[in-house]
């Protein structure tokens, strides 16, 4: 999440303060990303380093305004026609445990499954309890926050969807137990031991040698 | 404690005899409470719909009992089955079966009128249904000028039109947009928040989390269920706000 966009992009409306800002950040997303006034002002710091800020007036309470700069509006609009990038690699705990389960011999996978489903759909019901007893929105900032806990309704219905998926697959495919492979018969890789003679660096070709 | 408006005691359902025989439904507890939805989930063929169809005496079980507001269906005379369908049950199924003559309002108004209701009670009972999902507008409109969905929507409000206590739905939302699917939910449950209770058979979670209870349906028998405490998420929801 990119506070420092996030913050440009409200300053792009006009000159504020730092307290202003963050009020304005947690009333456009329905306060579910928790901004402290520290970051706020060090966010402000380093957009001034950077030039997308300069220091503006000060009012009669000592508010230190800022004002966006060009360089800061351009920013913004670069910001905004740019897709979020997300990691490709998963590093999602529930697909690589389950990944390991299913092939894991022994291991009741429809019961990890279900497990995993209950407690998804728990999370589910609270999200749209949340959400139901939130009633229509009546303004933009009920309409902001509505579509922040959409967001979290979506991915765990995914979750839920992906789940299903997982199960059904796995009842079509009956020989997927994979016995832990004998140690002696892997290619040598890993930490030598202290009494290892020389490099251990595996040549390259060894690689395609586990299939 | 509030009232129990069906229970399903030990409900099987096979079809065909012998070794053709194919069991639907394997001895299924279940029982929905006056305030309460319940969704059930399970992968086709898992006999959701045949449970829904025994609830709603569509079918008579193998065995088992099914109990609808105290009444037996086993025991029951045709005449008083009818008449929980007509007054007690609110079926929403994916077809919908409207007349082509008659405006949404007219559709929505015919399972009254059928029942003997004044007119004036039947129109305010029509428009109050028609205004739970949102096609008040659309009252006057025949079903040819209506979109797939609307024509979804009025048929769903003809299900539940009147004091239903208990509704039935089956995958109610088929044919809707997320967000129109959102408003049949939202007045499914704001039916079942006044006091009817209700089963939801989808499988689409995000439909399934508007119930209270999520029962788990596999080759035919209750696996698994999963509840959400209310109280602990009202406080999870206003710590949210």
């Amino acid at each position: 999440m990119s506070v420092k966009h996030s913050l440009l992009a409200i300053l792009d409306q006009g000159p504020a303060y730092g307290y202003q800002l963050k009020a304005e950040f947690d009333r456009r997303t329905g306060s579910t990303w928790p901004l402290n006034v520290g970051q706020t002002y060090s966010t402000l710091e380093r957009l001034e380093r950077d030039g997308l800020v300069i220091k503006g007036e000060t009012d009669a309470e000592g508010h230190q305004f800022y004002e966006i700069t060009e360089t800061g509006h351009d920013a913004v609009r670069g910001w905004l026609g740019t897709p979020v990038e997300r990691g490709r690699i998963t590093r999602d705990e529930l697909a690589i445990k389950l990944a390991l389960a299913a092939t894991l011999p022994g291991v009741d996978i429809t019961a990890v499954v279900q497990v995993q489903r209950r407690a998804s759909l728990a999370n589910l019901q609270t999200l749209t309890r949340t959400k139901y007893a939130g009633g229509d929105a009546d303004g933009p900032e009920e309409l902001a926050w509505q579509l922040v806990v959409d967001n979290l309704i979506f991915q765990a219905e995914a979750e839920v969807r992906w789940l299903d998926h997982v199960e059904s697959r796995l009842r079509r495919f009956e020989s997927r137990a994979m016995p832990v492979q004998d140690a002696a018969k892997l290619p040598r890789r890993g930490r030598p031991t202290a009494s290892a003679d020389g490099p251990t660096e595996r040549p390259a070709a060894t690689r395609g040698a586990r299939r | 404690m509030t009232a129990e408006l069906l229970r399903l005691d030990g409900v099987s359902q096979h079809y065909g005899t012998g070794a053709t025989s194919v069991t639907a439904l394997a001895g299924v507890d279940l029982t929905v409470h006056a305030g309460e939805l319940v969704a059930v989930m399970g992968a086709s063929g898992s006999g959701k719909s045949t449970l829904l169809a025994a609830a709603g005496g569509l079918t008579t079980p193998t065995s088992g009992e099914v109990i609808v507001e105290g009444i037996y269906l086993s025991e029951a005379k045709p005449a008083d089955v009818a008449r929980l369908r007509r007054r007690t049950l609110g079926f929403v199924f994916q077809d919908f079966n409207l007349i082509p003559t008659l405006t949404a309002r007219e559709n929505v108004s015919l399972p009254l009128e059928l029942d003997g209701w004044k007119a004036r009670k039947v129109r305010t009972a029509a428009n109050d249904a028609l205004a739970s999902v949102e096609l008040t507008d659309r009252a006057d409109h025949f079903p040819d000028d209506l979109s797939g969905g609307q024509q979804q929507r009025v048929a769903i409000a003809r299900a539940v039109v009147g004091p239903r206590s208990l509704i039935l739905a089956d995958e109610p939302t088929g044919a809707l947009d997320s967000e129109t699917g959102d408003v049949v939910l939202r007045m499914l449950r704001g039916r079942v928040d006044s006091g009817a209770g209700g089963i939801l058979v989808t499988h689409d979670a995000r439909h399934a989390a508007w119930a209270d209870r999520i029962v788990f349906l596999r080759d035919g028998r209750v696996v698994d269920e999963s509840t959400v405490d209310p109280i602990e998420s009202l406080l999870t929801g206003a710590d949210d706000r």
